[in-house]
């Protein structure tokens, strides 16, 4: 067990790796057949975005601070990659679908990037979806109204659509656009 | 009648005097989009002496909270404060990705380059409550912090 251990961190370490600043996620078991529905009430899956590189996040129209940051940096991300900013999907899932409508999420989104993608589920969809990736999210009572803790881990699919990578909140569009660039000199 | 409002109206030039000692800079709030009930409120606030906000209002949200963020193993974790005590002479900072002033139930779309009115309630030691006038301006919905206006942002590079 102990050589295995030693093997892997060895492994890990050697040059033959790629170096990603976010979480290397590659090999994670995960199941991300889950079904959404975009704002034009289109059934969609992440499958549908092979092809693409994916930024997914889990959030909701009515965040006022980690959610518009997010999408201020998936834009920043989009504009620093240049002409390979084509090759990438922004996805907005949101863990708000009650007070989230289609409509809303549209807005919302079109005022950052009019190509941004918004997918909303019924609940229990929500909930598969957000359990796909281990994404966490809690209502919490704010006022007359309520707030949603969620993890604000932005995910990187190839364009395979495997999981690659867990950017975390701190890091800055430098960080994705590094990280991106690694995955697409891979795959070339 | 008249002396009333003198009065009335001296009492207010007092209460600007006393409150001088609080300043506010750089108020933004965050544009929305329309049907979106929520935005934030950042600034800068420089208390002279030790103090205490304990409420924000302003007439375009129904509730407006004072919340903090904390991310906690790269959860987002936001909620309602009692108050931010602003230390005597050092600048506290209501930024994205901190504190910031939650406006909930806002009753029309905030659009980027106006401006809003926002009143905040100062205490200091002696319990005594002051209300500060302030005008915050929209900022874009993209924007990430105080600093970011695209003329500073163009300025960097």
């Amino acid at each position: 067990m102990f050589i295995l251990v030693l093997v892997l961190v060895l492994g890990a370490c050697s040059n033959e790796q790629p170096k990603f600043t976010g979480i290397d996620l590659t090999g994670s078991k995960t199941d991300l057949q889950f079904t959404l529905t975009d704002v034009d009430g289109k059934d969609r899956t992440l499958a549908d975005f092979r092809g693409s590189y994916v930024m997914v996040f889990y959030g909701f129209t009515q965040c006022p601070d980690v959610c518009p940051t997010t999408l201020a940096r998936a834009v920043e991300v989009k504009k620093k990659l240049g002409s390979d900013g084509q090759k990438l999907k922004v996805v907005f899932i949101s863990v708000d679908p009650e007070r989230d409508t289609a409509e809303l999420v549209r807005n919302y989104l079109q005022a950052f990037d009019r190509e941004f993608i918004g997918l909303r589920g019924t609940p229990e969809q929500t909930q598969i979806a957000a359990k796909a990736l281990h994404v966490f999210y809690e209502k919490v009572p704010s006022g007359s109204s309520y707030s949603i803790n969620h993890t604000a881990i932005t995910y990187i699919l190839d364009a395979q659509g495997n999981l690659r990578l867990g950017m975390r909140n701190e890091q800055g569009a430098d960080d994705y656009v590094a990280d991106l660039r690694t995955l697409m000199k891979q795959s070339s | 009648m008249k002396s009333f409002l003198i009065i009335l109206f001296s009492l207010l030039i007092h209460a600007g005097a006393a409150f001088a000692q609080v300043q506010v800079s750089e108020p933004w709030i965050r544009a929305t989009v329309p049907a979106q009930k929520t935005s934030g409120a950042y600034m800068q606030i420089n208390a002279a002496k030790e103090a205490r906000l304990v409420s924000v209002s302003t007439p375009v949200a129904g509730i407006s909270e004072i919340h903090e963020m904390a991310m906690v193993n790269n959860v987002m974790k936001m909620g309602a404060i009692k108050g931010l005590d602003l230390p005597a002479g050092r600048a506290v900072e209501l930024k994205p990705g901190g504190y910031h002033v939650m406006l909930l139930n806002l009753k029309r779309q905030l659009k980027e380059g106006e401006t809003v009115p926002l009143t905040l309630v100062v205490e200091g030691p002696d319990k005594k409550r002051q209300s500060i006038e302030i005008k915050a301006v929209v900022r874009p919905i993209q924007a990430t912090g105080a600093t970011d206006a695209p003329a500073m942002h163009e300025m960097k590079h």
